[in-house]
C-alpha cells in the first residue's frame, strides 16, 4: 500500500468527518459522499494489491473479492445519497432551509428543569 | 442443498418488487398477508427441524464452496429469532391495515414494510460479515422510508437525524469489515472464527471494537442511544412497533454472534459497565417524559442494557438468559407500542394532559396494557419475571453484584414508569368525553384490537412455556459458545 493511498483515504476521511458535523443537510450528504469514497479506496487499497484485474490467467491477478464487495457498497452509497437528497429537498420545501433541528420534545424537558 | 434457507429473504424482495408495481390496495394487502404467512410456516418448520436434528443448517448460493459462496446459517438462534420476528411483523400488518394511518393508504408502505421483512430475515441467517451489512442497508433503507412515508415536518426533521446517525454507522460497519478483510481475506463468519484467533490481540481488539460501535449504535446502547428516543415516536404508531420491536434487537443479534463467534471471550468487563449503564440512563429518560411513546422509546434503551448484560456473562447460562430475553422482550415492546396505537388512534395522542380515564371507556384495552406492562417490569407470573430471574441468578452465580444491584434497582423504576403511564393516561376523569352511546374502545378497532390481542397471548404463551423455550435457549447458548460446531458446520471438518 503506497503513500499515497494512505494520504487519499486520511484526506477523504478528515473533510468527510469535518462536513458531517455541519448543520446544514447539504454539507452533511457532501460529508458521507467523501467517507464513503474513502471507505471503498481503503477497501481496495488494503485488501489487495490494487491495479490489477481479477482475471485468472493474467500475470498480474488481485483478488477479486474486494472489488465485488465495493461495488456493492458504491450501489448502496448511491442509494443512500439519492434519498438524503430527498429528504433535503422536502425540508426546504418545508421550512425554505435544510438545516437539521434538535429534538423539540428533549429541548422542553430540559427547559423544565430550568423552570423548577 | 437447503435451498428453503433463502425463502424468507427471496419471497418478501420478489413480493416487494411485484407491488410496486400492482398498486391495487386488496391486491397488496393479500399478497403481503400471504408472503409473511409463508415466512413465518418457513420460519416454523425450520425452528423444529433444527431443534429435532440439533444440526446447523448451510446453505451455499449458486452451489460455490460453502468457504466462499455467500453462505446462509441457521442454528438454534436464528431459526428462534426468525420465528418470533416473522410472527410479530405477520401481526403488526394486520394492525397497520386495520390502523388505516394515511401512510398506509400510500401504495409505497406494503413494499417498503417487505422489503423491511427480508432484511431482517436477512441479518438473521447472513452466515458472513458483508451479506450482514447488506442486510442492515436493506432494512435500513426501508426504515428510512417507513419513518418519513408522510413527510410531515416533524416525521424530516427527526428522520434527517435517523439517517444520518445509521449512514455513520454503516460507514463504521463498512470500515471494520474491510479491516477484517485485509487482516484476514475472508468475511465468511465461520472462517473468520478460525483466522481472527490467529490475529495479535491488539490488532483483534481494534476490530472488535470497531464492530461492537457499529453494533451498539443500532442496538442503541449506551452512550449511542440519543437517535432512538428522537426518531421513534414520530412515525405512525405500526412502524414505531416494529421498529422498536425487531430492529434495535437485530443489532443485539450482531453483537451476541461477534462476541461469540468472532471474538469470544474478548470484552466481557466492557460489556457489563455497558449493560448497566444503559439500564439505568433509559429508565431515567423515561421517567421524565410525559407521553407514553417517548416513554417506552426510552425503555426499549433500557431494556437493551439487560441483553448486553446477559452477553457480557459470557458463560452458557448467562447466554442462554438473553436469549431467553430477547425472545420475551420482542413481543412484549410491540404490544405495548400497538395498545399505545389503539390509543392515539381513539384520542388522537397518547400524551398525559390530553387523555385520561381511559379504564372507564375500555377495562380490556386497561388489561391489554398492564399485561406487558408488567412484563415488562418484570413481574411474577410474566415472563419479564422468568427473563429477568435468569439473568439475576447467573449475575450472582458469577459473583457480578454491581451489575446485578443496578439490574433489580432498573426494574423497580420501569415499574415506577409503567405506574406513570397507568395513573396518567387510564385512572382520572374521562377525558375526552366519547361521542354520546359510544362504549367501549376494542370493539371499534377489530383489526388493531384482534392481532394486539394475539401478540398480547404469545406473550402469555412464553411465560406457560417458559420451561421448554429456556431449555431451547439454554440448547441455543451452548451452540454459541462452541463456535467450532458453527465453524464445522459451514466449511466441513
Amino acid at each position: 500500500m503506497s503513500l499515497a493511498y494512505a494520504l487519499l483515504i486520511g484526506v477523504l476521511f478528515a473533510t468527510g468527518s469535518f462536513l458531517l458535523m455541519n448543520r446544514s443537510l447539504t454539507r452533511i450528504i457532501l460529508g458521507v459522499a467523501m467517507i464513503g469514497n474513502g471507505i471503498n479506496v481503503l477497501i481496495v487499497t488494503v485488501s489487495s494489491r490494487p491495479g490489477g484485474a481479477p482475471i485468472v490467467g493474467e500475470t498480474d491477478t488481485t483478488d477479486s473479492v474486494p472489488q465485488a464487495l465495493v461495488l456493492t457498497a458504491i450501489v448502496i452509497g448511491f442509494a443512500l445519497i439519492a434519498f438524503m437528497l430527498a429528504l433535503a429537498w422536502r425540508n426546504w420545501t418545508i421550512d425554505g432551509n435544510d438545516i437539521v433541528e434538535d429534538d423539540v420534545e428533549d429541548r422542553r424537558v430540559a427547559r423544565r428543569k430550568d423552570e423548577s | 442443498m437447503n435451498n428453503w434457507l433463502a425463502v424468507p429473504i427471496v419471497l418478501p424482495i420478489l413480493a416487494a418488487g411485484v407491488l410496486l408495481v400492482a398498486r391495487d390496495r386488496a391486491f397488496q394487502r393479500t399478497i403481503s398477508m400471504v408472503v409473511l404467512g409463508v415466512n413465518l410456516a418457513v420460519a416454523v418448520v425450520a425452528m423444529v427441524h433444527v431443534a429435532r436434528s440439533d444440526s446447523i443448517e448451510v446453505t451455499a448460493m449458486g452451489g460455490w464452496r460453502s468457504s466462499i459462496a455467500i453462505t446462509l446459517v441457521a442454528d438454534r438462534l436464528s431459526v428462534m429469532m426468525l420465528v418470533i420476528a416473522s410472527a410479530v411483523l405477520l401481526m403488526v400488518l394486520v394492525f397497520a391495515i386495520g390502523q388505516g394511518a394515511s401512510d398506509e393508504r400510500s401504495p409505497l408502505y406494503l413494499p417498503a414494510y417487505l422489503v423491511l421483512v427480508a432484511g431482517i430475515a436477512q441479518a438473521f441467517l447472513a452466515g458472513d460479515l458483508f451479506n450482514l451489512f447488506v442486510a442492515f442497508e436493506l432494512l435500513l433503507m426501508s426504515s428510512y422510508v417507513l419513518l418519513t412515508l408522510e413527510g410531515i415536518n416533524a416525521q424530516i426533521r427527526s428522520g434527517t437525524t435517523y439517517v444520518v446517525l445509521n449512514v455513520v454507522e454503516s460507514s463504521i460497519l463498512l470500515v471494520g469489515i474491510g479491516l477484517i478483510f485485509a487482516a484476514t481475506g475472508t468475511v465468511n463468519m465461520a472462517v473468520l472464527s478460525q483466522r481472527l484467533a490467529e490475529l495479535p490481540d491488539s490488532v483483534a481488539l481494534g476490530l472488535n471494537l470497531l464492530l461492537l460501535v457499529a453494533f451498539g449504535i443500532k442496538a442503541a446502547v449506551f452512550p449511542l442511544f440519543f437517535w432512538l428516543p428522537d426518531s421513534y415516536p414520530t412515525a405512525p404508531s405500526s412502524v414505531t412497533a416494529v421498529f422498536a420491536g425487531l430492529l434495535t434487537k437485530v443489532g443485539v443479534y450482531a453483537i451476541i454472534r461477534t462476541e461469540t463467534l468472532l471474538f469470544p471471550g474478548g470484552q466481557e468487563q466492557l460489556l457489563l459497565v455497558i449493560g448497566g449503564a444503559t439500564m439505568l440512563i433509559g429508565v431515567l429518560g423515561a421517567m421524565s417524559h410525559t407521553q407514553m411513546k417517548r416513554i417506552l422509546s426510552f425503555h426499549i434503551i433500557s431494556q437493551i442494557g439487560y441483553m448486553i448484560m446477559g452477553i457480557g456473562f459470557g458463560t452458557v447460562a448467562g447466554l442462554a438468559a438473553a436469549v431467553f430475553y430477547l425472545l420475551h422482550h420482542i413481543p412484549v415492546k410491540t404490544a405495548l407500542f400497538l395498545v399505545e396505537g389503539i390509543i392515539e388512534k381513539e384520542a388522537g395522542s397518547s400524551s398525559f394532559d390530553r387523555m385520561s380515564g381511559l379504564i372507564h371507556r375500555s377495562g380490556p384495552l386497561a388489561v391489554l396494557f398492564l399485561i406487558p406492562a408488567l412484563s415488562l417490569a418484570g413481574l411474577p407470573p410474566f415472563s419479564g419475571f422468568l427473563a429477568k430471574f435468569a439473568l439475576v441468578r447467573e449475575g450472582f452465580d458469577e459473583a457480578r453484584y454491581g451489575v446485578v444491584i443496578v439490574a433489580i434497582v432498573v426494574s423497580l423504576f420501569t415499574l415506577v414508569s409503567m405506574t406513570k403511564i397507568w395513573t396518567g393516561l387510564f385512572w382520572g376523569d374521562v377525558d375526552p368525553k366519547p361521542a354520546a352511546g359510544r362504549v367501549g374502545i376494542l370493539r371499534h378497532h377489530r383489526l388493531m384490537s384482534m392481532s394486539t390481542v394475539l401478540l398480547v397471548a404469545v406473550t402469555l404463551l412464553i411465560a406457560a412455556l417458559a420451561g421448554p423455550l429456556f431449555d431451547y435457549c439454554e440448547a441455543a447458548a451452548r451452540q454459541l459458545t462452541e463456535p467450532a460446531r458453527y465453524v464445522r458446520a459451514v466449511i466441513g471438518p
